[in-house]
Formats: structure tokens, sequence, C-alpha cells
């Protein structure tokens, strides 16, 4: 841990490039390639989000019809709607859960803590879409079980997806959130404590105010990760709820609208903000 | 008078004496402590994703009834059934596909981190933030910037006609090449981010010392600066490899149905054949592969952010 925190000697890294040479020209012409690739297809996108015709071959000219209807299609504000809510409720509690669960880890000592640990990092290592069958077949054979035995009659919806997205978030918030507690400072807790601060003074005005870079960072980590997934809740959802990105997937697979264009550039700029926004908060504190 | 007084800051004690109270508690039996903690986490855990899993491998040993039912009768069948040609024609496939949207990666992704670790270092932050914007937006919404520009009418097909290089649009869309493309562009940060990380802790008077002995930049880079990078290479092309095998947005949309991948294969199981037991016993296969992979990057010994 202590060499990432740790600056390196940087004597012979920082040596610039002497010459010009055929090399360099080459790994520079690389890089901005890659750079060529991994933007030009999102500019173009949202260029042609502005553009005049249903065709979308050729540039014809400016228009913000796209956003209008975006903005009027009932769809797609109940998609929009249903996203938000879920991002929100599987945030907050993943990331209660996942900040538990990595205190938990960090300041204890118990039997099973590796297995603890490697359960932990399945939900992140597993396909997708393994996940999202096994909740699938979970569901099912839990509702046809209250159903015959109980009487219970529940459906797939928005509250399967919910379930679905703290299963698959909170794991990832524990991660941030230990990978800052590894690197705390805990003899901040020890002087409070012999100031005579009790454990639950010493969790609420040392431990968490320090954490909450990290807590931040993982709760936004869980709020992109619900708003972007497709695929678990592709397959929870049941029939009539909807959510933004299977509203994209439903468009997409049909025809190309340039409605499309104007809801992808709504999420690019959301996502981009919400990641610089995180970042500079990280710089201030 | 003090009466009063004492009784007052009793009344005001009580509160805090509550706290301290389960806080004492607490702190007696650490056991109770860790378990409180602890306890919503492996709750979560162990409901909706260890125990799903089970029914998961308990549904791949099951039969499929007549019409798509749960048949509690023990079989390998579905095992065995992987194997039909039909079937393993599809894995080799998947294996394939995101072997080579690996080695693109890497091929790409080596030079660029390169650079990068090479960079001034005021310059580096700004790199590692526009490898990871793009990253960081909706996967559906980069799939489908892809497919807007591999379309028949898409910009790419309009250009060349325009240009006059060919006459009739090239069909680029739903052909492995579009999946290939498509896993390159979504995982690539996957594999330029551990390669960085390690060519930025390479010491590289290493390199300057052999080159003063004698070693051209070729023979540097082979015996000195691969080998010691190797572990950020096995990791990055690892982080590229498991999303890549496990797809299915990629090969649906880019694929279009035409390139079927394990991804597709489940669904067609779960949702169009209804064959679950069969699905499950995919699913299963397929998450062995994945633990594989996932078994050498922990073994690549490297430091890493997860």
């Amino acid at each position: 841990m202590s060499s990432t925190s740790m600056p390196r000697p940087i004597t012979a890294l920082m040596k610039p490039r002497r010459h010009i040479s055929l090399g360099w020209i080459m790994l520079d012409l690389n890089v901005v390639l890659t750079f060529l690739f991994l933007y030009a297809p999102i500019i173009v996108l949202i260029v042609f989000s502005f553009n005049d015709s249903r065709q979308q071959q050729v540039w014809v000219g400016f228009t913000l019809d796209w956003y209008r209807q975006m903005l009027q299609d009932d769809r797609i504000l109940e998609a929009a709607k249903n996203s938000i809510v879920i991002a929100t409720i599987s945030t907050i509690v993943s990331t209660i859960i996942g900040t538990m669960t990595a205190l938990a880890l960090d300041r204890y000592r118990f039997r099973l803590k590796t297995t603890v640990e490697g359960a932990l990092y399945l939900p992140i290592i597993v396909p997708e879409i393994v996940m999202a069958i096994s909740l699938l077949v979970f569901f099912n054979q839990v509702f046809r079980w209250l159903d015959d035995r109980v009487g219970l009659t529940l459906k797939f919806g928005l509250g399967t997806i919910t379930i679905a997205h703290i299963a698959f978030s909170f794991p990832f918030v524990a991660v941030v959130v230990r990978a800052r507690l590894a690197d705390f400072d805990r003899t901040l807790e020890q002087a409070a404590q012999d100031l005579g601060a009790n454990e639950w003074q010493v969790l609420r005005h040392i431990t968490l105010p320090l954490l909450m870079p990290g807590i931040i960072a993982g709760a936004l980590l869980a709020f992109t990760l619900s708003i972007d997934d497709f695929v678990i809740t592709f397959f929870n959802a049941g029939i009539g709820a909807t959510t933004l990105p299977l509203e994209i997937y439903g468009r997409i697979r049909r025809t190309i609208t340039p409605e499309v264009n104007a809801i992808s550039a709504v999420l690019l700029l959301a996502s981009i903000t919400l990641v610089l926004g995180s970042l500079l908060l990280q710089r201030r504190r | 008078m003090a009466l009063a007084e004492e009784a007052r800051q009793k009344a005001v004690q009580a509160k805090p004496r509550l706290t301290e109270a389960i806080g004492e508690v607490l702190r007696r039996r650490p056991l109770l402590q860790l378990s409180v903690i602890l306890s919503p986490g492996i709750l979560w855990l162990t409901l909706f994703f260890l125990f799903p899993l089970c029914i998961v491998l308990a549904y791949s040993f099951a039969t499929r009834g007549t019409y798509g039912q749960i048949v509690w009768h023990f079989t390998l069948e579905n095992y065995r059934r992987f194997f039909d040609w039909l079937y393993i024609r599809t894995f080799l496939l998947s294996i394939w596909l995101s072997v080579l949207a690996t080695v693109i990666c890497l091929m790409i992704g080596y030079p660029f981190a390169f650079v990068m670790a090479r960079a001034p270092r005021r310059w580096r932050n700004a790199l590692m933030l526009l490898v990871m914007i793009p990253f960081w937006t909706n996967f559906l919404v980069r799939t489908y910037a892809i497919m807007f520009l591999l379309r028949n009418e898409g910009l790419i097909n309009t250009a060349l006609q325009w240009l006059g290089v060919i006459n009739r649009p090239i069909p680029m869309l739903f052909t492995p090449f579009a999946v290939v493309l498509g896993l390159v562009y979504g995982y690539l940060p996957f594999m330029i981010l551990p390669i960085y990380a390690s060519i930025e802790k390479f010491d590289f008077t290493l390199a300057e010392a052999a080159q003063d002995l004698g070693a051209n930049a070729w023979r540097v880079f082979r015996e000195i600066l691969w080998p010691l990078t190797l572990p950020g290479t096995i990791a990055g092309s690892i982080l590229v490899f498991i999303p890549s095998v496990g797809t299915f947005v990629t090969s649906d949309l880019l694929g279009g149905g035409k390139v079927v991948m394990i991804g597709n294969l489940i669904q067609q199981q779960f949702l169009t054949v209804r064959h679950w037991p069969f699905g499950s016993a995919i699913s299963l296969i397929l998450m062995a592969i994945v633990l594989i992979a996932t078994l050498i990057y922990f073994r690549s010994g490297e430091e890493r952010p997860i």
C-alpha cells in the first residue's frame, strides 16, 4: 500500500525526449489515433442529434426538434423517472451496506474472513449475464413458492430491479471504501478515544467524516452502475417496467431514430458531469 | 436549589448515557459488534447472489418439461449437450473473438500506456482522464455510437461513397468485425490502465544502463521492459478478456443475431427457447471460464486498484 502513496524518485523518468525519432512519431501517432477512435463515434452521435433530417445520412441543418420530441415523449420521461428513482434507492442502500461491510472487513479479524472477502468479489467478477439469469431464476422460484404456499402474489418490476441493482452495486462500494480505509490514520481515532469519546462518537465525528471522500466516490460509482445497467435490468424487469437503457435498447433494435441520439447526448453529458464533479470534489478535499 | 441543578444535569446526561450504554455493550462484545456491522452485507450477498447461483446450479442438473417448466429429474444431459457441434462452435467463436479483441487492445494499449507513462507528470492525469471519460459513459450509448457509424447509411459508408472509393455500401454492421470493434471500443481502458501502472513503476535507469552497454531500443524493450511489465500486461489482458467472453449487448446489437456468442446463447435459452436447465448449464460453464481467468489474474502478482 505504501508504494502507491509514496512518490517515487523520478530522475530518469522525467528526462525529456532528446530528439525527434521515427519511433516517437509512431508512438504519438498511436495516441492521437486512439483518442480519435475513442471520441469520434461519440462526437458524431452528438452532432447528429442536432441534424434536421430523419434519415440522418448527411448533415442537413441545425435543429433542436429531437430534443423537443424527447421531452414530449411519455415513455422516455417515464423511463427516465424510473431510472432515477431506482438509482437513488439503490445508491442509498448500497452505500450504507457497502460502507458497513468495508468497516467490518477492515476493523475486525474473524474466521472465514477470506471467504467473506472472496464472496464479496464474486459479483464484481461474475459475468453480468450469469448474475442476470440467476436473479431471474431466483425471483421466479421465490414468487412461485410464495404464490403456492402463502398465497402472496408478487411480480417482476421496479422492486426486483432495485434489489438486483443493490446486489451488484454494494460490493463495489465496499471495495472503494475499503481502499480508503487502508490508508486511514488510526491515531486520530485513538486520540479522540483518549479524550473520552465513546465508540459511537468516534465513528460519527472522526471516522465517517474522514472517510467521506471514499464514501462519496463509492456512492457515485453505485449511482453510475445503476443508471447504466442494461443486462441485469433487462432480465429482471418483467413486463411493463422500463428504464432508460431498456428504452434505448428497444428503440435501437427496431429502427434508428434521431431521438435516441438526443437521449444519448443527454446521458453522456450527465455522466461526464458526474465524473468530473466527483473528481473535483475529491481534489478539493 | 442544588438538588434541582443535579436533577437537570441528570436529565441532560440521560441521553448520552443511553448511547454510551449501547456503546459499552458493543465494546464488551466485539463479536456482537461485528455481526451487527457485517450482517446486512452478508445477508444481501447470500440471499440475492449466492442463493440464486445455487438455484442455477440445481437447475443445470434438472430436466425441461414439455412447457418449459423445471422437472426435478437428475441428468447430466445439459452439460453433455453443450459439446454438440452447434454449441461448441458458439463457444469457440466467443473465445476467438474475445482473444482477438484482447490482442488488438494490447497492440494499441501497450504503446499508448508507454507514451502516457513517459509523458511529463502534469500531462499524465489529463491523459488518464481522457481515457476514462468514454469509459464512464453508458455502455449502450457507446455501442449505439458504433452502430451509428457502421450502418450501410452510416457516416463511414456515406463518406466512402461520396469519395468514390466504393459504389455500394460495404456491409460492416452485423458482422464479427463489428463485434470485435465494439469489444475493443468498450474495454480498451481496461488494458491501458494496468499496463500504465506497471510501466510507470518501471525504473528507466535500467533501460539507460542497458543502452549505455550497447543494447538497441528493441532489445531493451524485449529483454527488460516487456518482462518487467508483464504482470500489468497479463492483468490488462484478462480484464479485457473476461467481459468480452461474457458479453451480451455488444454481440446482440453489433452482431444483430448473426454473430452468436455464449451470452446470446444463454439469453436465447432463458427468454426464447425457455430451456432453463440448459441455459443454467451454459451459464455455469461461462462462469468457470471467467473464474479460471480471474485466478490467473490474481496469480499475475501485481498491485492493482481493485
